[in-house]
């Protein structure tokens, strides 16, 4: 089971997801990339089952470009936001639904706010200070509500980052080894080694 | 587990003297796991109808997306807003679209009435979630608190309340009965409409 976090901070939005691929009990992959980057300050991370996130991440991500060559200007967070709810509650009543869970992080470079959204595969969207997936939610969760400070800086908002990781490290039987962090502020997106 | 009680959240709407209110809690959950406490559930129709829409979560998005496309039609069509009685039809007719793959919402209604001599008078009603609707003269419930809330309402509710007595009620009446359901809570938000404004207000509630 995969797990991702996010968090908010003082203009910008972390995102972290695991790093690993699995079948079953077996670890396929140590170093697959569930962060997609749909725009020049958007992110998004997937997880789910396997093949329908892929497939659907790469329909947000072409569909989201194309807005872009458009329209010249992409679109918004909370606009993005919505369209792929949107696509995802449609899914939910088609014959063959995607299911897939998203943690949407973007930064508005019109109100210079930072954006979080918890979607999953119902098509349910809310705007959070901080999210997770998988069962990394159930310690990140209430570790976040203790820690997470909305002023708080980069390095303070990494550190709380840590805190999750290092818990659900510490308590979950099939904790993941590696995650992938990146990071959107006014500057656009870019990936932390952490 | 029902996919109705999935996501938490409850609704009730009263009727004052020249007033009605509609409150709603705030959280959202996967559940008993809280997601987010800032999840509104009662969204403006016009500026004297609310309609709040408890049940999962998903459909609440969707549905009031729904909603506002239809009443905008309308709005351009009729070149006149809509009135609470008629949006409630359209509410039922919207649901019963969907009989048999329903939308798992309990929609309530609170507005005020423009009576054919230009006064107005409060209006409130409820459906099931494929639009069987209930006009009631008192009070309206809907959600995973809904039976809680019927018995708190039923003791704290009484005729010709005033505005202020109202909030007061309804407020007591939501607070008290989400304290006793797992599934809502997390803070509550009440809409009280009299003839010629909206009142807003936000309550702090138990945050377990």
């Amino acid at each position: 089971m995969d797990i991702s976090f996010a968090l908010t901070g003082k203009g910008y939005v972390i995102v972290a997801a695991d790093t690993t691929a699995a079948h079953s009990i077996i670890k396929v992959k140590l170093d697959e990339d569930k962060i997609k980057t749909l725009s020049p300050h958007l992110l998004m991370a997937y997880t789910g089952e396997p093949g329908d996130t892929v497939q659907f991440a790469e329909y947000i991500e072409r569909n989201i470009r194309l807005y872009q060559i458009r329209n010249i200007y992409a679109l918004r967070p909370p606009s993005a936001a919505s369209w792929i709810r949107r696509s995802l509650a449609d899914s939910l009543r088609s014959r063959k639904p995607y299911s897939v869970n998203l943690l949407l992080g973007g930064y508005d470079t019109s109100t210079h706010t930072p954006h979080l959204y918890w979607i999953d595969y119902l098509g349910t969207l809310a705007s959070v200070p901080f999210a997770a997936h998988g069962y990394g939610s159930y310690f990140a969760l209430s570790l976040l509500d203790r820690y997470h400070d909305p002023e708080a800086s980069l390095e303070e908002g990494l550190a709380t980052l840590r805190r999750c990781i290092d818990e659900v490290s510490k308590r979950l039987i099939v904790s993941p080894g590696k995650y992938k962090v990146k990071v959107v502020d006014k500057d656009g997106v870019r990936e932390l080694d952490f | 587990m029902s996919i109705m009680e999935y996501n938490g959240g409850s609704v009730i709407a009263m009727v004052g003297k020249n007033c009605v209110a509609i409150a709603s809690d705030l959280r959202l959950g996967v559940q008993s796991l809280g997601i987010a406490s800032n999840f509104q559930k009662i969204f403006p129709v016009t500026d004297r109808i609310f309609v709040g829409l408890p049940g999962l979560a998903t459909d609440v998005t969707t549905l009031h997306e729904q909603f506002r496309y239809r009443v905008n039609m309308y709005t351009i069509k009729e070149e006149r807003e809509i009135e609470p009685e008629t949006f409630a039809a359209l509410v039922s007719s919207t649901l019963y679209e969907r009989r048999f793959g329903p939308y798992f919402i309990e929609p309530v209604i609170a507005g005020m009435q423009r009576t054919p001599s230009g006064s107005y008078k409060p209006f409130i009603a409820a459906t099931d979630l494929i639009g069987c609707l209930n006009f009631a003269k008192d009070f309206v419930v809907a959600g995973t608190a809904s039976d809680k809330l019927f018995g708190v309402a039923e003791g704290l509710w009484e005729e010709d309340l005033g505005p202020e007595d109202l909030f007061e009620t309804i407020s007591q009446t939501m607070l008290n009965a989400v304290d006793r359901d797992t599934n809502s809570g997390w803070g509550v938000v009440v809409h009280l409409l009299t003839k010629d404004k909206v009142i807003t207000r936000t309550l702090k509630g138990r945050m377990d």
